[in-house]
């Protein structure tokens, strides 16, 4: 067998082969940590893609304390950043009862494995809880605006530049849009929920009767002041009457009353992404808590299998770490 | 490895409860710079960018090294496990993230300074 073997001199050292294992890591450990490398690399992708969008429009891509600016039993009141922070914390938090946990494993505390992975599970849902809320608000607006022929967003504001509802301009017309009812057909097909409160010939006619309300472009001031663009009462008007094509409620992946449709595809991809790395973390954490309970790896003697999943469970925090800076911050 | 953790693990709460406070500190004062945006902070650019922005993003490469090295344990693990993984990773995204940024920036130029009107 020697003979067949060139002799490199490394034999019995780190690289010297055989059963040594250079890294020191467990096979499953070492292959959780490639793992990790390869999604950072795809949640990198997909960051990365967001920036190149946001460069391409970098002048009407939406400012996010104007978008994610919901606390929950606070309505009508503006507080920008407060729930994602909220939702930071927890996240944070469920790492260090995690790490709490592969800790009280090391020193095979089997009571204390159990309390603070159940805490980290319960910390999990929460956030899952919380991102459908976020999303949720974002889906289904809040003032509501109209879409010109490209594809740019109008707001409304009023004298002081304050942002006004659609609800608020619209003047109803009778018979303008006839509501999908049961007896007209297929009794088990509901209003499209999709479709916006009012029609734009309604936004148009309850435009032309409120001198105040002007139009806010998706045109930066030339200040450096990131405020954007406020029209007069006649170019607004004009705009209106030429531009617009549709009125916009909320945001899916064709339109998103608060920019281009790219910043809610994007959000809605990257952190449904990650909410889905949450809800497989949870997944994996309860399996591993159910062993944990059955007494798994006291028997074992070992709990490194808390280890591993910590590890991913670690991972989908910094990747929020990340997101939370890039779609909130900056 | 096994003996040799539980060794070195023996007052690691200290560690982890330290790590927790620098992380909630960061993440507070990201947030009330987020919510004052101060304007001096906005409008000085560094490198096509605002230094609030550089602040941000700092401040989250921070935390993502202590969430790294002490919550993943990373600071435990060989050079060789910790090369591969980091240096991998921090190559990548750099050249990636510079690629991209460039040709968003160079396609908004030609929106906005090119001859053909798209803003109909």
């Amino acid at each position: 067998m020697d003979a067949t073997v060139a002799r490199t001199g490394t034999e019995g050292k780190t690289w010297g082969g055989g059963s040594r294992s250079p890294l020191k890591a467990s096979y499953g450990k070492m292959m959780m940590w490639y793992f990790i490398t390869s999604d950072a690399l795809t949640f990198s992708a997909f960051l990365a893609a967001y920036g190149f969008s946001r460069f391409k429009f970098l002048d009407e891509w939406p400012i996010a304390d104007e978008v994610f600016n919901h606390f929950p039993f606070l309505h009508g009141v503006d507080a920008p950043m407060y729930y994602v922070a909220l939702m930071t914390f927890i996240l944070i938090f469920s790492s260090v009862t995690m790490v709490l946990a592969v800790d009280a494993g090391h020193q095979l505390k089997k009571g204390k494995v159990t309390t603070y992975l159940f805490l980290t599970i319960i910390g999990g849902l929460i956030f899952v809880g919380s991102q459908a809320w976020e999303w949720k608000n974002f889906i289904s607006g809040e003032y509501g605006a109209v879409e010109t022929a490209n594809g740019h967003i109008l707001h409304f504001v009023d004298g002081e530049g304050e942002r006004v509802g659609l609800e608020k301009i619209a003047t109803p017309i009778e018979g303008a849009r006839t509501e999908h009812a049961g007896n007209n057909g297929l009794w088990f097909v509901d209003e499209p929920s999709t479709m916006p409160s009012y029609s734009l010939e309604e936004v148009k006619k309850g435009f032309k009767a409120n001198e105040d309300i002007l139009v806010r472009t998706h045109v930066l001031n030339e200040d450096n002041s990131k405020t954007r663009k406020i029209l007069s009462r006649e170019e607004s008007l004009e705009i209106i009457n030429n531009n617009a094509v549709g009125v916009v409620e909320g945001a899916n992946l064709t339109h998103n009353e608060y920019g281009p449709p790219l910043f809610a595809d994007f959000f809605f991809f990257i952190t449904g992404f990650h909410g889905f790395h949450v809800f497989t973390g949870v997944l994996i954490n309860i399996i591993i808590f159910i062993n944990v309970v059955l007494g798994t790896y006291e028997k074992r003697k070992s709990y490194e299998m808390v280890e591993k999943v910590g590890l991913y469970w670690h991972f989908v925090d910094l990747v929020w770490v990340f997101v939370f800076t890039f779609f909130y911050l900056v | 490895m096994a003996h040799e953790a539980t060794h070195e693990h023996k007052s690691a709460s200290k560690r982890i409860w330290t790590v927790f406070g620098i992380l909630s500190v960061v993440t507070i004062a990201e947030v009330i710079l987020g919510i004052f945006r101060p304007e001096w902070l906005t409008e000085t650019t560094l490198l096509y960018m605002s230094l609030l922005n550089w602040i941000f993003i700092l401040l989250t490469i921070y935390k993502a090294y202590y969430i790294t090295w002490a919550f993943m344990h990373m600071e435990h693990e060989t050079k060789g496990l910790r090369r591969s993984v980091v240096w991998t990773v921090i190559f990548l995204i750099a050249y990636l993230v510079f690629i991209l940024l460039t040709e968003g920036d160079y396609i908004y130029e030609v929106y906005k300074n090119g001859h053909i009107a798209w803003d109909f």
